[in-house]
């Protein structure tokens, strides 16, 4: 009796979180129904956003979006899995705990306290010095062309990249970690250095986890709010230069979500975040592939 | 055979550039923490703890509401997230295998993956509109929900980690199976248990996008679940962005603050871990 009740309860507490997150997917798509229907496919190719003449083009926020996620993990990338082969290859047990402990710290501090370093350090430390400067020595070049702003595309991708390092390097830690012994021993026995049994047997053995570990850490960063909304500089422009402001579209949501005034402009903005939600969805979907198919070879 | 010198070297200097990276990650997290406690300190006296927002315009003043605003939304959201997280591992671990279980397993993967401000979307659609009215209840729904995989997960693989045999003993001294479970493999998972749930209060203690369109902020005192509620991290960010100096200083003070709660209930969390 006790047994039917108590498996009856957990069955329903199962039911209650798979039917909350299919309610959370079905509400997204009704919700922002009404704009995807009028805009069809122009919602997405153009860059138009104009809630008075309820026209709603959010391509300035998926250039935004992909651009400083993208130039986040060139930035993270290379130092995510640095320190992954420094914590699973060459530090001493009690060093490599004190580093791999710090770096879990970073992940703990909340968005809104990068937001606030970025804010009030980040991004004056850019406008008045990194800025000047490589507009100074990079004339003429589009990346780096424009007035010093600040905030912008770079103040966002260098705060996206700083809050991604944790889980880039922990997850390709634990991928080159499932790399088999017999792996490196082969290497070191053709009389590999160090770096090359690294290069040629670990690395290039976990290639594809490290591919997943980079995806996850783009379907965070797609998705991060709070910092992004305070550096970037909130505007929809498509611009060459990463020097100049731009929007996302987890930023967007939090700026205007509050101000949508009529029916059809939360409906738009309903749509964005459906943008995002299929979007991570998706990332995160084909990195946990990746990370799976290296993680467990066989299976 | 001698190494050449050329492989020597760049050996050398490759094995140098990854502590480089370790040091690179680690500078802006010294930046960020000696900014938050040099400026942070400044301002964070017991006025600020005690004192509700003074007005526009006038200097002094602290983030009471604040503080209690976000003691309120986390304890609710630990109501919800806690029983759900804790009944879903249960479920995948005793009883999970159709397809009941496969889609459990999926759909909280794809939460703990989504967006926290398109749960904030969700949470608002689903209560805030149908009430008509931003609540710390909606808060707390959103950041509940955020609670749920990290517990499930973690209560699944520590369930699944207690072994056979001590089951069978149990059920073997006709203790009935729903007793078994709750008070003996619970119990023996415990310590892993209670770490995935602190965990995941210091990362939903900090979240501030799930509540810019749920518990909304609120300059006064506020205890009535169902109205608009200040919150800690929602403070911070009314603040940082605000353009008065004394403002920003009080948002170093929160951030402090916050920072304090959530290195706390993070580190408290690996100590329990490890201890076991």
């Amino acid at each position: 009796m006790g047994d039917r009740i108590f498996k009856q309860a957990v069955t329903g507490v199962a039911l209650l979180i798979v039917t909350i997150t299919i309610a959370l997917g079905v509400m997204l798509v009704w919700q922002s129904w009404p704009a995807l229907k009028s805009m069809g496919f122009k919602f997405i190719t153009t860059s138009h956003w104009n809630p008075v003449l309820e026209e709603y083009g959010i391509l300035p926020l998926i250039f935004g979006t992909i651009v400083s996620s993208f130039l986040a993990l060139c930035i993270a990338g290379p130092i995510g899995l640095g320190i992954a082969i420094f914590l699973s290859e060459l530090a001493p047990r009690w060093l490599g705990g004190i580093v791999g402990f710090l770096v879990e710290l970073l992940a703990a501090i909340p968005s809104v306290i990068f937001g606030l370093w970025g804010i009030l350090y980040l991004v004056p430390v850019l406008r008045t010095q990194v800025e000047p400067w490589l507009i100074e020595h990079a004339a003429g070049f589009p990346l780096f062309e424009g007035p010093p702003y600040g905030v912008g595309m770079l103040a966002a991708s260098l705060i996206l990249a700083i809050m991604v390092i944790p889980i880039l390097s922990s997850v390709c830690r634990d991928v080159l970690r499932a790399v088999p012994r017999e792996q490196r021993e082969a290497a070191y026995a053709l009389g590999a250095t160090r770096w090359e049994v690294i290069r040629i047997s670990v690395v290039s053995y976990a290639k594809s986890g490290i591919f997943g570990a980079l995806f996850l850490g783009l379907g965070r960063a797609l998705g991060e709010t709070m910092a992004v909304t305070m550096v970037i500089g909130n505007s929809p422009i498509i611009s060459k230069s990463i020097l100049a402001p731009a929007q996302t579209m987890a930023s967007m949501i939090a700026n205007e979500f509050a101000e949508a005034s009529s029916d059809m402009y939360v409906s738009a903005v309903i749509a964005v975040a459906l943008m995002l939600f299929v979007l991570t969805l998706i990332i995160n979907g084909f990195a946990r592939f990746l990370v799976h198919k290296t993680a467990h070879p066989t299976g | 055979m001698k190494t050449s010198l050329r492989r020597r070297l760049s050996n050398r200097l490759f094995l140098l550039a990854t502590v480089g990276c370790a040091l690179v990650a680690l500078i802006p997290l010294f930046l960020i923490l000696g900014r938050l406690v040099q400026d942070g300190m400044q301002s964070l006296n017991w006025a600020f703890l005690t004192q509700m927002p003074a007005p526009v315009g006038e200097v002094g003043g602290g983030m009471a509401n604040a503080i209690m605003g976000t003691g309120m939304i986390v304890g609710m959201a630990m109501l919800i997230g806690i029983p759900l997280g804790i009944g879903g591992g249960i479920y995948l671990s005793e009883y999970g295998r159709g397809q009941l279980a496969f889609w459990l397993r999926y759909l909280s993967d794809l939460l703990a993956g989504t967006p926290s401000i398109v749960i904030g979307i969700f949470v608002y659609v689903l209560i805030v509109v149908p009430t008509k009215h931003f609540s710390a209840l909606a808060g707390s729904v959103a950041l509940g929900i955020m609670m749920v995989p990290t517990i499930t997960r973690t209560t699944e693989e520590m369930l699944k980690m207690v072994p056979r045999d001590l089951r069978e003993a149990s059920l073997a001294l006709g203790i009935s199976q729903w007793r078994t479970i709750l008070s003996i493999v619970l119990a023996a998972g415990s310590s892993g248990i209670i770490t995935g749930i602190l965990l995941s209060i210091s990362r939903v203690a900090g979240e501030t996008a799930p509540l810019l369109f749920t518990a909304f902020g609120n300059r006064f005192w506020n205890t009535d679940v169902s109205q608009p509620t200040a919150a800690l991290p929602l403070q911070i960010f009314a603040y940082a962005i605000s353009p008065y100096d004394d403002w920003q200083s009080q948002a170093w003070a929160g951030a402090l603050l916050l920072i304090m709660l959530v290195l706390c209930l993070n580190v408290t969390a690996r100590f329990i871990r490890r201890g076991h």
